[in-house]
């Protein structure tokens, strides 16, 4: 009942034309999205991999992040481990090096059963988290990120303990190998661009107007006649499903998983790129993974280049996101925004100059 | 207490059977058969041993952390680093004089100096603003861990415990039988049994100082009603500034404590924060009896899973963390 409630406003809307959708996402979207499709004719197989297609898996992480935070105003740290476990699973149920283990079903089997499995499990941590508000959710989220990740370094018979799995190898399906740059890369895109329509999508289906409803008011929400709770969890749900996706990709580019990649740095990192790039808006994530994979990539030539030491890139990241954190809460999109605004003011008030005030 | 028997006789029974088995299962010479099921009672004691002893070191660290959260509401995801910082300079300043209690009066004044500054410099200006407060923290453990990781490099280091407190000491619990009926007697190292007693009058004293002191009550009554607080003149930042210093003045003598009888090393700070969150969410954010009962139990469950169930101890910490989050989800000891 509560959550198909506010679809009466939705359906009022009369249905726009393919001319008026294209020309309503605006030039900049346009460019951007051909940019990413073209990318392999423009980026050496270096860029296009291991710069451009983790930005886009770590920034799917991060969108999953983005939409709770964002829309159901839930932080969340528990993303990474939602992918991290679907990784585990990919690697568990599939095929890898470490043959005792793995049970080496077909890849359309492993991958669904991996992301269903994972999803519920984000859903289950959603249920339990939602139980406490605010600060009591990152605690909570944090201790069962960092629970995972202990289970996960001293389980040998499962996890295969310190050492994880390696040699996970992308499937070869229609005839293509999707472990290839330029497929994988497509693949990745793909599932990228499913993920933000997806979250687009929700965050207007009334689904998504009801949860921001209870960002914003949970009360008067409550009074409504919404379930607070069920929508909350339905956001993890949600949210869990895209981590989870994500978390294969992931396995997928590093070819291995261990403890470390859903360990704690990790978990805090898919909270700083989220907030670096913004919590406002599903394009704040990627924004801030692009940022954060290029600082991991190029901080040490260039603090080499500075003279300093370049072991101390995550100092760097530290001060930024401080410095981030301090100064613009809505993170580098944030940044935009206000520079932007600021930009059109000073046009305003130089045309009404000309003007002579009159446009007052 | 009498209260407590009076609505919960059933859980008081329960309660009162569990500590009669203990104190049986910790006093009585076990029978071949028990030690059969249980393992040796020896394993049994000193699990039991480290874990209270445990307990009490992360008693050090999440009151600190509780009592912070409690007043100001501020959730400081760098506790850690204040530790584990208070760990090294504990360390050097323990080699550089010779004194391990100069070590710990340093390492609790100079942490708590910068719990002043952390204060002072970034939190007066962002009070009531949780999330930002929580990004800031996270923030500020980044740049102290690679800091700390540029000081001190990445080995491990021990605290070295003075003299008067090294080596065993011979408690009155019979561990096993020797064949000519005499008992053999648990020994146990002085300097954990010392950091008990150490953490229990730690937490004495803050109980003490909060229930029954004027500073005290003006703490107590900015947890409830800051506005209402400073309304009536108390100069509450300066309140503030006091509690902050000594709740992280705590993280950094903790920190000491700790590299006493465990080991400092990058990555601690995270360890002893997860710790310290899960000991708040356990037994109560802001209560000084709910973190000396959570830390209780999360550091037997350290210590009795990693002894009973080695792959699965930090299971036992969370499935504890969940039950009580399913049962009480403002925590075992909180009043709300």
């Amino acid at each position: 009942m509560a959550l198909a409630g506010l679809d009466i406003e939705q359906r009022a809307r009369p249905r726009e034309s393919f001319g008026e959708w294209v020309a309503r996402r605006g030039t900049a979207f346009w460019v951007v999205a051909a940019l990413l499709v073209l990318m392999p004719a423009i980026a050496s197989p270096f860029w296009l991999v291991q710069i451009i297609a983790y930005a886009l898996i770590l920034g799917m992480i991060a969108l999953s992040l983005m939409f709770l935070a964002g829309y159901g105003g839930i932080v969340s740290l528990v993303q990474m481990t939602v992918a991290g476990l679907a990784g585990y699973l990919v690697a568990i149920l599939g095929s890898s090096a470490i043959t005792q283990i793995s049970l080496n079903w077909p890849w359309w089997a492993a991958v669904p059963i991996a992301i269903l499995v994972a999803t519920v499990f984000g859903t289950l941590c959603g249920a339990l988290s939602v139980r406490t508000e605010g600060i009591y959710t990152i605690m909570i989220t944090l201790a069962i990120a960092s629970a995972f990740y202990y289970l996960t370094l001293q389980n040998y018979t499962i996890f295969n303990g310190f050492s994880g799995f390696n040699g996970i190898l992308p499937p070869v399906f229609l005839g293509v190998d999707w472990g290839q740059g330029i497929p994988f890369y497509y693949l990745t895109l793909c599932c990228v661009a499913l993920a933000y329509g997806a979250v687009i999508y929700v965050s207007r289906a009334p689904f998504g107007l009801a949860l921001q409803g209870t960002r914003d008011n949970p009360r008067r929400m409550a009074a409504l006649g919404f379930d607070v709770v069920a929508h909350r969890i339905a956001a993890y749900g949600f949210a869990s499903l895209i981590a989870a996706c994500a978390g294969v990709l992931l396995v997928w580019y590093q070819r291995q998983i261990s403890p470390g990649t859903a360990g704690v740095g990790p978990v805090v990192d898919m909270l700083i790129i989220a907030v670096v790039g913004g919590l406002s808006r599903p394009l704040g994530p990627f924004i801030g993974a692009l940022v954060y994979v290029l600082l991991r990539t190029f901080a040490l030539d260039v603090l080499e280049g500075l003279g300093l030491d370049g072991r101390r890139y995550q100092l760097l990241i530290g001060l930024g996101f401080l410095i981030i954190v301090l100064f613009s809460p809505d993170g580098l999109i944030g940044i935009w925004q206000r520079l932007r605004e600021r930009y059109r003011r000073s046009d305003e008030a130089r045309d009404g100059a000309m003007g002579g005030g009159g446009a007052r | 207490m009498a209260d407590f028997i009076g609505r919960r006789p059933i859980w008081s029974l329960i309660i009162i059977l569990a500590v009669a088995i203990l104190v049986w299962l910790i006093f009585a010479i076990w029978t071949p058969g028990m030690e059969a099921s249980f393992g040796r009672k020896r394993v049994f004691l000193s699990a039991l041993f480290n874990g209270i002893t445990l307990g009490a070191l992360y008693f050090l660290v999440a009151s600190g952390f509780t009592l912070i959260f409690g007043l100001m509401r501020n959730v400081n995801l760098a506790h850690g680093s204040l530790y584990l910082f208070g760990g090294y300079l504990g360390y050097s300043v323990g080699e550089w004089t010779g004194s391990w209690l100069v070590a710990l009066l340093v390492a609790f004044l100079v942490v708590a100096i910068v719990g002043i500054l952390m204060q002072v410099l970034l939190f007066r200006w962002m009070e009531g603003q949780d999330l930002r407060q929580t990004l800031v923290t996270i923030g500020l453990s980044i740049i102290f861990a690679d800091l700390l990781l540029w000081g001190y490099g990445g080995d491990t280091f021990q605290v070295t415990a003075p003299d008067w407190l090294s080596g065993p000491v011979t408690l009155p619990f019979a561990v096993a039988l020797r064949s000519n009926g005499e008992a053999v007697m648990m020994t146990y190292p002085l300097v954990r049994i010392a950091i008990l007693c150490g953490a229990i009058i730690v937490g004495v004293l803050m109980w003490l100082a909060l229930n029954r002191t004027r500073v005290g009550m003006l703490v107590r009554a900015g947890v409830d009603d800051r506005d209402m607080l400073s309304a009536t003149g108390v100069r509450v930042q300066l309140v503030f500034v006091m509690v902050f210093a000594f709740g992280a003045g705590l993280a950094g003598l903790a920190g000491v404590v700790g590299g006493t009888f465990q080991s400092l090393q990058p990555g601690e700070d995270t360890r002893i924060l997860l710790s310290s969150l899960v000991v708040v969410i356990v037994g109560g954010m802001g209560s000084i009896p709910g973190a000396a009962v959570g830390a209780l139990i999360v550091g037997l469950a350290e210590q009795f899973g990693s002894v009973y169930m080695p792959t699965y101890a930090v299971m036992l910490t969370f499935i504890i963390m969940v039950a009580v989050l399913a049962i009480r989800p403002q925590g075992l000891a909180a009043r709300r």
